[in-house]
């Protein structure tokens, strides 16, 4: 199966720092792909630099491609029928990445316009049924509201049906349910996840929440410090983590039930970019270190089907446990 | 024995203006709330936005007058704000918010910060306050070499132990935790979660635990309280209330908890969070409930024991006064 | 809409008198204008004559509750040096200066926007210092500096437009670019940052996220918004349109209300001076009132926000 969206060490830096140290990343048509990780580990930097979104500053290598062609360094007017076309993406805050002063039926049927060629009425119209598509209520009347008027999860409905505008073949959703609150993020995950059937798209959710990814997605990539440290199927991730960090975040989310232990937290703090480790990123807070992990930083192995991890350690013992079993 | 902090019937109200041109209109931001926290327990107090439950914080603490109601603490009702009395209870009583950044000062070491409580409440010998400062610093796991930094020189995670570091320094007998945890990070949550019990047994604290965040409530309450719309919906142990929960607004919000191998239906509310310029009717929550009834939209129910369990909980069909109405709108 | 129209008026007359008053106690306190008039050298009966007649001889307080009364019927007094009507003197001005004033307002908008926007647009680069390095210079350099300055370069050595006076259009060359080149400055600086604030706005990463072309992104999700606090900068401007032109208008003895201003204080010519004030202060009021206006019209947030609807299907 080829992939839609393929990353190939995609490297990006700050002003001499890197943000992102080597993401290789595939998506598949229609697949649900869950990138978890802390603040600052990359992974809302990795989308924005596939699509050109970053600022100037930012120094961006590697390779993007969809389907094949290469998004990275492309012609603007190319980039700009991709962006919302084929690749749509939505935003943590959805109150503050609605334009303030623009009705926000206006703000779909510049989709519709950019991507579909659809003007008047039926632009109009057309609006009003991807409203409805994502539980607007009353959309006709919505059409003429401004941002300011809807709630925090009504905003984050009219940024999917932005994202709808284009018949997008993924849609990227940064953290789109991390502002608001626990009832209104269930109704906007279950959204995603009904949309996704229905359109076929693929969706790349990103998430600091392992549950919120767990919920909606087919495979999970853990990053870290601007690398995937793991990825795996969703089951798989939760049954068999075998990178320290991945175990460390399981471990750190306090259980719904069983007895109440202290939670195995991660000590210390993620590495700052200007000091970062020659080796594995994670071996100044991980329990296992040793002195191997010191010395370069580790390449992904591959443990089972679809299952990698970027640990020394992680070859020796699940090898040895794969050839037990076999 | 009675609770170290007992609040009564507590209600606030705002005038909010709506828009440049508007009229106000009587926002009744915490309608009748009745907690108490025991010495070394923890209640948590659970709720979406605009529930109310930064409010209640406010006003155990005494930061703001209750239009009704009362709050003692340790057997004496809560002195006037302002008052000498009131201050010294300051040193007693101590808060910790969502955002470690804004709650310390740019300009100062956390170090000196730490030891601006033990200044104002001229609390020991003051040659022995840098050394209390740095103690309490080492109790919440930061280095004394760390006493001389700056805020923006320290992570997320080190602010926050900072913030707790100086509402501990006083020795406090209660401490109100708003949302402490919902801007840090997961790895960091933990680290934060442990060191709040740790320093609950070593202290013998009380806390409010404020949050969001059903999973963290569980973890570090003794009970758990949950609002909606100003006023207590269900009240009980934590395990009992997040395994099986009475209110068909705690029901919804332990479904809508995100986790790994869920099984069963996430109930799945219909509408937004509500507003409490637009209180709706008798039982606040019926225009979202998937059970209400008719009753349910004119009589507002009380916060009692139900009969099976003695469960704190205010909902009609919960206590069986009336019949869930049957619905095909849950998800 | 009416209770704030109401209540912008209000406040618009309290403004209003305390500007009056404001004028009325420091020019009758700095100096008897009966003697001044007449004279140093004047007979005391023709001083204390001119006094009765103007009722400068009675107390402070009478002269201006007599004052305020008149404003409030309309009589905004003669001037005591010519006996002319105050109004008619300042009205005479008005033409000379808005000839200075609106030609200049049209450089400060049609400059200093433009380039705060290209300065805003290329962040950081050779343009955008230069413009800023441009735009400091414009508005630290006074008015009264800068014409001297042009008056050496253009009029001194290179002979090409006159000094000053009001002869032909081409008098009026200098000191326009003199007021423009100031407000120029102040609102490319302005819209600059204006727009650099609203570039970084998430709702302009999420127009560029849904393929909209840079440029309809700068046009159409950016300048309106940039637009907002730029509104006040030159509603301020607009405000000044009458009495921005004081010092530039002496320095090239433009004969405006500026320079009516200057005389009129000089000789405490109480009625010219308060008319020249009242205007002003009308005018500033009146500019503020749009901008609030206009506000509500760049900004729906500002507008009256109807009942967020409960969402309930």
């Amino acid at each position: 199966m080829s992939a839609l969206v393929s990353l190939r060490n995609l490297r990006v830096s700050f002003d001499g720092q890197a943000a992102l140290r080597g993401i290789d990343l595939d998506v598949a048509a229609g697949e649900a792909v869950g990138l978890v990780g802390e603040s600052g580990c990359g992974k809302s930097v990795t989308w924005l630099a596939a699509l050109g979104l970053l600022p100037g500053k930012a120094r961006v290598t590697g390779s993007a491609t969809l389907q094949g062609q290469e998004l990275l360094g492309t012609a603007p007017a190319t980039l700009d029928r991709v962006r919302g076309g084929r690749i749509a993406m939505i935003f943590q805050d959805p109150a503050s990445s609605l334009n303030p002063v623009i009705r926000i039926g206006r703000q779909v049927e510049e989709a519709l316009r950019l991507h579909r060629g659809m003007r008047g009425a039926a632009a109009r119209a057309e609006a009003k049924r991807l409203f409805d598509q994502v539980g607007i209520p009353d959309a006709a009347r919505r059409l003429d509201a401004w941002p300011h008027e809807l709630s925090g999860g009504q905003n984050q409905r009219v940024m999917i049906a932005i994202a709808l505008a284009g018949r997008p073949e993924l849609l990227v959703a940064d953290e789109p349910t991390t502002a608001l609150d626990v009832t209104i993020q269930a109704q906007i995950l279950t959204l995603l996840q009904d949309l996704r059937r229905d359109t076929g798209m693929a969706l790349v959710l990103i998430s600091h929440d392992l549950g919120v990814v767990a919920d909606s997605c087919d495979r999970v990539c853990v990053m870290y410090a601007g690398r995937i440290v793991e990825q795996a199927p969703v089951a798989r991730l939760f049954a068999a983590p075998t990178h320290p960090y991945t175990r460390g975040l399981l471990g750190a989310l306090p259980p719904l039930d069983g007895p109440r232990r202290r939670l195995a937290a991660i000590g210390g703090s993620v590495p700052e970019p200007w000091a970062m480790p020659r080796g594995c990123a994670f071996a100044p807070r991980c329990a296992e270190r040793s002195p191997a992990c010191d010395l370069a930083v580790p390449d992904a192995v591959h443990l089972a089907s679809g299952h990698q991890a970027a640990c020394i350690r992680a070859t020796a013992m699940d090898l040895l446990k794969e050839t037990v079993a076999a | 024995m009675t609770p170290m902090l007992e609040a009564k019937g507590l209600v606030r109200r705002y005038a909010m203006r709506r828009g440049l041109m508007g009229r106000s209109v009587e926002v009744r931001a915490v309608d009748g709330v009745s907690l108490s926290v025991e010495r070394g327990r923890t209640l948590g107090l659970v709720g979406e936005s605009g529930c109310g439950k930064s409010t209640t914080g406010r006003l155990v603490l005494g930061l703001e007058a209750p239009d009704a109601g009362s709050v003692a603490f340790q057997d004496k009702p809560m002195p006037p704000a302002g008052t000498p009395a009131w201050r010294a209870l300051r040193s007693r009583m101590q808060m910790v918010f969502q955002d470690p950044l804004g709650a310390l000062d740019r300009r100062l070491p956390i170090g000196a910060q730490v030891q601006e409580p033990l200044d104002i409440h001229a609390i020991g010998e003051a040659k022995d306050r840098p050394a209390r400062a740095i103690e309490a610093l080492r109790a919440v796991g930061l280095r004394p070499d760390q006493a001389a930094r700056y805020p923006h020189e320290l992570s997320g995670g080190q602010r926050q132990r900072a913030v707790l570091a100086r509402a501990l320094a006083t020795e406090p007998a209660l401490l109100v935790c708003d949302e402490p945890i919902s801007a840090l990070d997961v790895s960091i949550q933990a680290q934060v979660m442990n060191l709040l019990m740790e320093q609950q047994e070593r202290l013998g604290l009380g806390i409010l635990f404020i949050s969001h965040d059903l999973r963290a409530v569980r973890q570090v309450s003794h009970r758990v309280a949950v609002m909606y719309l100003g006023t207590i919906v269900e009240e009980g142990e934590p395990d009992a209330v997040l395994h099986d929960p009475a209110h068909p607004y705690a029901q919804a919000l332990v479904s809508a908890i995100p986790h790994p191998g869920r099984t069963g239906n996430r109930i799945v509310l219909q509408g937004d969070p509500p507003n409490p310029a637009d209180r709706p009717t008798g039982c606040a929550f019926h225009p979202r409930c998937p059970v209400a009834t008719a009753f349910c939209a004119r009589e507002a129910p009380v916060l009692k024991p139900r009969n099976s369990d003695g469960r704190l909980v205010a909902c009609h069909v919960a206590q069986g006064d009336v019949a869930p109405a049957v619905t095909q709108r849950a998800a | 809409m009416i209770r704030f129209l109401g209540s912008r008026l209000l406040r618009a007359a309290i403004t209003i008198v305390m500007v009056v008053t404001f004028a009325f106690v420091v020019l009758r306190l700095s100096g008897d204008p009966a003697q001044i008039i007449m004279g140093a050298d004047a007979p005391p009966e023709a001083v204390d004559a001119f006094r009765a007649a103007w009722g400068l001889d009675r107390p402070v307080w009478i002269q201006y509750f007599h004052y305020f009364g008149a404003i409030l019927q309309g009589d905004l007094g003669r001037s005591m040096r010519d006996g002319r009507d105050a109004i008619v003197l300042v009205a005479e001005r008005i033409p000379a200066t808005l000839a200075l004033t609106l030609p200049a307002l049209a450089i400060k908008v049609g400059l200093g926007i433009p380039a705060g926007i290209t300065a805003a647009l290329h962040r950081n680069s050779f343009i955008d210092r230069a413009v800023m390095m441009l735009a400091v210079a414009g508005f630290t350099v006074p008015s009264f500096v800068l014409g001297l300055l042009l008056v050496l370069v253009f009029a001194v050595q290179l002979g090409w437009l006159p000094s000053g006076g009001q002869d032909s259009w081409r008098h009026a060359i200098l000191p326009i670019i003199t007021l423009g080149i100031g407000g120029a400055a102040v609102l490319a600086r302005f819209t600059r940052s204006a727009m650099l604030e609203v570039l970084g706005q998430p709702y302009i990463r999420t127009a560029s996220a849904k393929g909209v072309p840079w440029r309809a992104v700068v046009w159409g999700h950016a300048l309106p918004n940039a637009a907002i606090p730029t509104v006040t900068i030159v509603g301020f401007m607009v405000g000044s349109l009458i009495a921005g032109a004081v010092v530039v208008e002496s320095v090239f003895s433009w004969p405006g209300v500026g320079r009516l201003l200057v005389v009129a204080v000089a000789n405490r010519d109480l009625a010219v001076v308060q008319c020249i004030l009242l205007l002003v202060a009308m005018t500033m009021v009146t500019s503020n009132l749009i901008v609030d206006l206009l506000y509500g019209l760049l900004d729906p947030r500002l507008r009256n926000q109807p009942k967020r609807a409960a969402g309930i299907a």
